[in-house]
C-alpha cells in the first residue's frame, strides 16, 4: 500500500464519520424536538428590515 | 413516544447573522470557478475573439439578472429566492417550476464541482508518480465535508467561503500583474489573435459556454432569511458580485487568450493554472493552484447553501413534504434539505458524465433567467413603483427584462446546436413534474399562508 492509498482511504474513513454524525445528530434532534416546532419557521419576519426611501428607492413614506 | 421540549407557541427560523460581504462570497463564491476552468470551451466554440464577445454579451445578460434580482429580492426577501418571488408574483405552478430549477442548477453544479475537485487531487496524485490515484474518495469527501459545513451553521459556511473566495480572486490579480500586460514580455495578442475561426455562428455557439464567466450569481438571494438587512445587504451583495465577476472575467480572458493559441486553449481542463505554468513561476504555479481549488471549493459549498434554501422553501409551503421544512433548533440550518440532497448530488458526482451534469445546471439556470424577465414586468405592473416598498429599484425598466429575454432566446440556440436532446430531454421532465405538482400536490399546499409579503392587492384586482 502507498502513501496515496492511504490518503485515500482517509478520505473514505473521513466522509463516512461526517455522514454518519450529521445522521446520529438528525434522529437525535427529530427525538428530542417536536415535529410542531421543527417546522415552525415562517416566512417574512422582515418587514422591519427594509429600509423606507420614497424619492430614491420607489418605496413608500 | 419521543422526548420533546417544546413550548406550546414556540417557533424556531434561520438565523440572521449574515452581512454584504458574506451576500458577495455566496454569490462570486458560486461563479469564480467558471473563471477558472470552464469559460474557455467558449475559444473551442468560436475563437479567442468570439469568447470576448461571448464574455461581455452573457456579461450584459447577467447584470440584467443582477438588477432585476435585486429589486425583487429586496421586496420578496425570502429563502429560496426566485422561488419565493414566483410565489408572490407569477403564481403556484411557476413557483414550483422555479423552485425545481434552483434545485437542479445547483445540485448539478454542486456534482460538477465534486467532480473536478476529485479529478485536480487524482491528477497530483499521478503527477507525484501515483499512477493508480482514484478520485471518487475526494468526491466523495468533497460533497461530505461541504453538507456538514452547511449543516453546522450558515455563518461559518459563508466566512469560510468569503476566505476561500478572496483568495481565488486575488490570485488573478496577482497572475494578471505578474505577466506584466504593459510591457509585452509575456502577452502575444498580436499573435495568437486570430479574428473568427468559425465566423459569426461561432460567437453564438460560444454564448453556451460564456454564461459560465457567471452563471450562479443569482444565487445571493438564497440568503434573503438570514442576512441582517436584506434591504441592503442583498443588492450591495449582488452588485458587487457582478461587479466582481466582469474584471475577474475579462482579466481572466486577455491573460489567456495573450498566452496560449486558441487551439489549445479551447480544450484545456485548468486555463488559469496552465497560464500560470507558462510563466515559469512556483509561486505563480502554487498560487494558481490553490486558486483552482479554492474556487472549485468555493462553488460546491455555496451550491449546497442555496439548493438546501429552495428546497426547504418549498417544504415550508408543502410544495414538497413538510418535512423538509425543518429548521435545526441549535445550527438554525434546514438540515433535513441538507442532507437529503446529499445522496443526489453523490449519484449525479459518481455516475453522470461532467458535460452532462454541466449542461443540465446551465439549462436549468436559462430557464429561470426566463422567468427572471417575465416576472419583474409582472412585478412592475403589479406593484408600480411607489406601492411598496423596495430596496433598491432598477433602471432603464422594461429594457433589461427585454435584453435579458433576447439574451435568453440566443443562448438557448446555442445550447440546442450542441445539446439538443438534453434539452428536450430536460424540458419533458420539468413538463412531467409540473402535471404531478398539478394534479397530486397542489391539494397539499398552504394556499392562503404561503403569501407572506404585507403588499397591497396588484393593480387590476
Amino acid at each position: 500500500m502507498h502513501n496515496f492509498q492511504l490518503l485515500e482511504y482517509a478520505a473514505w474513513g473521513l466522509s463516512a464519520l461526517l455522514g454518519l454524525w450529521m445522521l446520529i445528530d438528525l434522529i437525535r434532534t427529530d427525538r428530542t424536538y417536536s415535529e410542531e416546532m421543527l417546522t415552525s419557521s415562517q416566512e417574512g419576519e422582515i418587514d422591519d428590515t427594509l429600509i423606507l426611501d420614497a424619492p430614491h428607492q420607489g418605496g413608500q413614506k | 413516544m419521543s422526548q420533546t421540549t417544546t413550548i406550546h407557541g414556540e417557533k424556531i427560523s434561520l438565523l440572521r447573522v449574515l452581512g454584504p460581504g458574506h451576500v458577495w462570497a455566496l454569490g462570486v463564491g458560486i461563479v469564480l470557478v467558471g473563471e477558472y476552468m470552464g469559460w474557455n470551451f467558449a475559444v473551442g466554440k468560436g475563437g479567442a475573439i468570439a469568447a470576448l464577445i461571448a464574455c461581455w454579451f452573457a456579461g450584459v445578460l447577467y447584470t440584467c439578472v443582477a438588477m432585476i434580482d435585486s429589486e425583487v429580492t429586496s421586496t420578496v426577501a425570502a429563502a429560496g429566492g426566485q422561488y419565493a418571488q414566483a410565489k408572490h408574483i407569477v403564481g403556484p405552478l411557476m413557483a414550483f417550476n422555479v423552485g425545481l430549477f434552483l434545485v437542479f442548477a445547483y445540485t448539478m453544479l454542486e456534482a460538477a464541482n465534486a467532480i473536478t475537485l476529485g479529478y485536480l487531487v487524482q491528477t497530483v496524485g499521478g503527477m507525484a508518480g501515483f499512477a493508480e490515484a482514484q478520485d471518487k474518495p475526494f468526491i466523495v469527501l468533497t460533497i461530505m465535508f461541504l453538507a456538514w459545513l452547511n449543516y453546522r451553521g450558515v455563518y461559518a459556511t459563508l466566512t469560510f467561503n468569503l476566505v476561500i473566495t478572496a483568495i481565488a480572486f486575488i490570485a488573478i490579480w496577482v497572475l494578471f500583474f505578474s505577466v506584466q500586460p504593459w510591457t509585452g514580455t509575456y502577452m502575444k495578442h498580436g499573435e495568437l489573435l486570430t479574428g473568427l475561426p468559425y465566423g459569426w455562428l461561432g460567437v453564438l455557439a460560444a454564448m453556451h459556454f460564456g454564461m459560465w464567466f457567471y452563471l450562479g450569481i443569482e444565487g445571493t438571494t438564497q440568503a434573503a432569511e438570514e442576512v441582517r438587512s436584506p434591504a441592503r445587504a442583498l443588492p450591495l451583495g449582488t452588485m458587487t458580485g457582478i461587479i466582481t465577476l466582469l474584471i475577474a472575467a475579462t482579466m481572466t480572458w486577455y491573460i489567456c487568450t495573450g498566452l496560449m493559441p486558441w487551439e489549445y486553449l479551447g480544450q484545456a481542463v485548468t486555463p488559469l493554472f496552465d497560464a500560470a505554468r507558462l510563466t515559469d513561476s512556483t509561486v505563480l504555479m502554487v498560487l494558481l493552484f490553490i486558486g483552482t481549488m479554492f474556487s472549485t471549493l468555493a462553488s460546491a459549498n455555496g451550491c449546497i447553501n442555496d439548493a438546501s434554501r429552495a428546497w426547504f422553501s418549498m417544504g415550508r409551503d408543502r410544495y414538497l413534504p413538510q418535512v423538509f421544512g425543518a429548521v435545526h433548533p441549535k445550527y438554525r440550518t434546514p438540515y433535513r434539505s441538507i442532507v437529503f440532497l446529499v445522496p443526489v448530488a453523490l449519484v449525479f458526482a459518481y455516475f453522470a458524465p461532467l458535460d452532462q451534469v454541466i449542461t443540465f445546471s446551465i439549462l436549468s439556470g436559462l430557464l429561470e433567467y426566463t422567468f427572471m424577465a417575465i416576472n419583474v414586468m409582472m412585478f412592475r405592473q403589479k406593484w408600480p413603483l411607489g406601492t411598496i416598498k423596495r430596496g433598491y429599484v432598477h433602471p432603464f425598466h422594461p429594457l433589461p427584462a427585454i435584453v435579458l429575454l433576447l439574451l435568453c432566446s440566443a443562448t438557448y440556440f446555442a445550447v440546442f446546436l450542441g445539446y439538443g436532446t438534453q434539452l428536450v430531454a430536460m424540458m419533458v421532465f420539468y413538463i412531467i413534474a409540473s402535471l404531478w405538482f398539478a394534479f397530486h400536490r397542489y391539494k397539499f399546499v398552504r394556499r392562503g399562508a404561503q403569501f407572506t409579503m404585507p403588499w397591497p392587492k396588484p393593480v387590476g384586482y
